[in-house]
């Protein structure tokens, strides 16, 4: 059949065609050099990556960004970071205990006298947010709204890899003029120029033309956000010693985040496993029955 | 088949009570047990089974969802993102439903386009073909009223969009609007009504599918001959044990499939913004509907023209659902005598183009319509300033440093500004409203013309004949998987 492998080929063409041109827009995120360990079928979370991760949360997200959908109780659950045989019911863990205490919140239950009053954090409360509403996040940061993280390697194309991209994609502060400038020589010819309280990331969806003094058919890709540069080596001083570059935690953050996202990730993965050998087996069984069914019909 | 004496024998006691007041098993046992199929059924005629199953599949989760679901504005969001952390198996119940209903298209699309194929829909097959259709468009309209419900930002703006078409009916158009909605905008009582109409959708599927079935067990089984059986004897098989082995690997083989997206991959054939809790004040870059939708969404974004006093918005609402709507009477369309296109080699090859131009309009619909594909020329440049005399003037260039040149040189009040002039191309758009032509010129000039003018190749007188002509070593059973 000549004529459709014409037609095929042509198809294929015109595909090649419209994808190449489709280019453009945020640079596409590879995340870290050799993957994270939970990526593929057999994948796992590396549990004291994920813990470092939480630190980071905590240390240094947590001060704008809500999780909302995250309980204490999830870090000690069966799959989550600081999970402990000898405490099945994560609300008995110690360790949970003691970092949801290091966090006051505001009682969702009236006390005795009909006041909503501040305690200490317990495993079964959901995280604490940073603001109270999102009015008060606008107000704190320069009218953009930092997102909630629970979901945010879900609810963006690349997930995990995104994030960590994103975390160190900003230019170097020694690049940047004290007038906002950044000056481009290589694959782009050109200066951008980035508004008060606005930072220039390839990876963050948006364009750059408008603030482009240059080729505006070859500005460079990305946009702008309201979020500065976060992650400088040492900004926080790892529990276990482990040595806080800038790149090890954006990698830890942005494992936890995927973790936080699909807590249940790695129990959806080993039921897959027996999930599929058993309807493998099956299928061979049902092969075998329907050949041999079927030996003496011509059909 | 209706010609087709029952063989069901009551063996115990109770079953020869029931069988003198509602002889249900001897239902069942005609219809699934010895009914005469033909014997050379091959794979695409498996799909039907697999429908069915995935029918089920369906409204089982989706029950046990709904005991956890929460159709609330404020709660919805969280309310599905509760089910997959804390219900035990709520992740499973959750991404079983929502690549559910991927597959379930998937298995519909092969099997509509099995049935157009091997000509099932005619004589005397036309009302087992409509029923199809009911259940096509009903399942369109569940799975369009389910995706509203995690209440993400596409589940929002989709709608938003969907439901805005009907504000381009004439007259009327507002007012149906508003009452679908329950109001000016999507809001709580959509959100509930919806909720409601999901629930009760798949129930009337089901009903349809009863009478579906029933339609089909009248003339029987369509055949990749398209010759209907003439020997019950020589041209079929019982329906038990081998269609039921022969459907049931089948179904194994897909649900291998479907759990590969389930368990590895279940977030790959929905949309990342749908995890952004809805905000009607913020309007995400790109809306686009599921992707079993988006050969649809094409051909409603290729009518940019107005036709006389028909504007372009409400003539590609009419494309849109007239798309669906041709599909309905095909049966007398298509003006051919023999059904199956194996036998009507160049009807086959505008066949192998219809498939191409579905599968093409769903990259459109997925794409910006302005994009180039295929682009004509590069990219110039515009310099716009005002001249001496205050009027308007613009000069084009094609390197970037001369147009900067150039417009540095103006004053200060010349007001020069540059922009980018987008080479002609051939464009996304463009692809969308040949392939929207040629999908609509298939059924309504193709299938009616080729029927009459074309010379179809010597059927086979029967399906005991077509098997031993295919397979001269009878005895050895060789599965035929396609065509
Ligand atoms: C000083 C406050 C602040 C801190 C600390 C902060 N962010 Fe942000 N973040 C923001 C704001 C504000 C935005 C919204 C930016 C916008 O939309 O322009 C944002 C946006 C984001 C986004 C969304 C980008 C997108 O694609 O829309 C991510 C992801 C993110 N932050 C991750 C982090 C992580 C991880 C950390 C901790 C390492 C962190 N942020 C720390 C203020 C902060
Ligand atoms: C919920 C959806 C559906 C279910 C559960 C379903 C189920 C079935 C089953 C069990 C069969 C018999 C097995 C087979 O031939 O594959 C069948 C046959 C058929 N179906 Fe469907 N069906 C569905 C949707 C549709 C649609 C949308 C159409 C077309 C518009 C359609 C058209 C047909 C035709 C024409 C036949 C007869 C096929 C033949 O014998 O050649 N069906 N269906």
């Amino acid at each position: 059949m000549t004529r459709s492998k014409l037609i095929l080929a042509a198809l294929a063409g015109l595909v090649i065609a419209g994808s190449a041109s489709a280019a453009g827009g945020a640079k596409h995120p590879h995340g870290p050099e050799g993957g994270f360990p939970f990526e593929g079928p057999f994948g796992r979370f590396e549990d004291e990556s994920v813990q470092r991760g939480y630190q980071v949360y905590r240390e240094v997200c947590a001060s704008c960004h809500s999780m909302k959908l995250m309980h204490y109780r999830n870090l000690g659950e069966p799959g989550g970071p600081f999970y402990d045989p000898e405490y099945p019911n994560a609300n008995d863990n110690p360790l949970v205990k003691a970092f949801a205490a290091q966090d006051e919140i505001l009682s969702s239950q009236p006390n005795d006298v009909g006041d909503y009053e501040y305690r200490p954090a317990r495993p079964s409360d959901p995280f604490k947010s940073p603001y109270p509403n999102d009015a008060a996040a606008r107000a704190a940061n320069g009218g953009a709204l930092p997102p909630d993280l629970s979901v945010i390697t879900k609810a963006r194309h690349g997930g995990a890899d995104y994030i960590y991209d994103l975390m160190l994609g900003y230019p170097d502060p020694g690049e940047i003029s004290d007038d906002g400038e950044i000056e481009f020589r290589e694959d782009y010819h050109g200066t951008l120029t980035q508004a008060p309280g606005q930072y220039y990331n390839p990876y963050m969806e948006g364009d750059t033309i408008p603030a482009w003094e240059g080729d505006p058919r070859h500005a460079p890709p990305g946009g702008f956000l309201a979020m500065a540069p976060q992650l400088m080596d040492g900004r926080v001083t790892y529990m276990d010693g482990t040595e806080a570059t800038k790149e090890q935690m954006a990698y830890d953050v942005a494992q936890f985040l995927a973790w936080a996202g699909e807590p249940k990730q790695t129990n959806r993965k080993s039921a897959g496993l027996a999930v599929m050998a058993y309807l493998l087996i099956f299928a061979g069984l049902l092969w075998f029955s329907y050949k041999r069914i079927w030996r003496n019909v011509s059909h | 088949m209706s010609g087709h004496e029952s063989t069901y024998e009551p063996k115990t006691g109770f079953e020869k009570w029931l069988d003198t007041r509602l002889p249900l098993p001897r239902l069942v046992h005609d219809s699934f047990v010895d009914f005469p199929t033909p014997k050379n059924l091959n794979y695409w005629y498996t799909f039907g089974g697999i429908l069915s199953i995935f029918l089920v599949i369906q409204i089982v989760t989706g029950i046990v969802l709904a005991m956890h679901y929460t159709a609330d504005v404020d709660h919805a969001f969280a309310s599905v993102e509760r089910i997959m952390r804390d219900v035990p198996y709520g992740w499973l119940l959750r991404y079983v439903h929502a690549n559910g209903a991927s597959f379930f298209f998937l298995a519909v699309y092969v099997h509509m386009f099995r049935g157009l194929y091997y000509g099932s829909y005619k004589a005397p097959r036309e009302v087992l073909w409509i029923l199809g259709c009911i259940i096509f468009l009903l399942m369109v309209a569940t799975a369009f009223l389910g995706y509203m419900l995690p209440w993400g930002q596409m589940s929002l703006h989709g709608a938003n969009v969907i439901v805005n078409l009907f504000g381009a009916i004439p007259l009327v158009g507002e007012g149906i609007k508003t009452w679908l909605l329950g109001g000016p905008s999507i809001g709580n009582a959509t959100l509930q009504r919806f909720f409601s109409l999901h629930y009760l959708l798949p129930f009337v599927i089901a009903g349809v599918v009863i009478l579906h079935v029933w339609a089909l067990h009248v003339p029987g089984n369509n055949n990749p001959t398209g010759v209907e059986v003439k020997d019950t004897r020589k041209d079929t098989v019982p329906f038990h044990p081998y269609y039921t082995v022969k459907d049931g690997f089948a179904i194994v083989v897909f649900l291998l499939i479907f759990a590969a997206f389930v368990f590895y991959m279940p977030n790959v054939l929905g949309h990342a913004d749908n995890y952004v809790e809805a905000d009607p004040l913020v309007t995400p870059a790109h809306i686009v509907p599921e992707w079993y939708l988006l050969p649809f969404y094409a051909i409603l974004r290729a009518i940019t023209f107005d036709i006389g006093p028909i504007d372009a918005k409400l003539l590609g609402v009419i494309a849109m659902f007239a798309a669906i709507a041709v599909l309905f009477v095909v049966p007398w369309l298509d003006t051919s005598r023999v059904k199956s296109m194996r036998y009507r080699p160049v009807a086959r090859q505008f066949f192998f183009g219809f498939v191409a131009a579905c599968l093409l309009l769903g990259w459109v619909g997925a794409s910006n319509p302005d994009d180039p594909i295929i682009p004509l020329g590069s990219d110039k440049l515009v310099v716009e300033y005002s001249d001496e005399n205050g009027l308007a003037a613009a000069r084009t260039f094609e390197v970037y440093d001369e147009a900067a040149a150039f417009r540095d040189g103006l004053g200060e009040e010349a007001g020069a500004s540059m922009a980018v002039q987008k080479a002609p191309a051939f464009t996304f758009l463009h692809l969308g409203q040949i392939l929207t032509l040629y999908y609509f010129a298939y059924f309504l000039v193709i299938l009616p013309l080729l029927g009459l003018r074309e010379r179809p190749d010597e059927e086979p007188d029967s399906i005991h004949k077509s098997v031993l002509a295919r397979e001269p070593s009878a005895g050895t059973p060789i599965a035929q998987p396609a065509e």
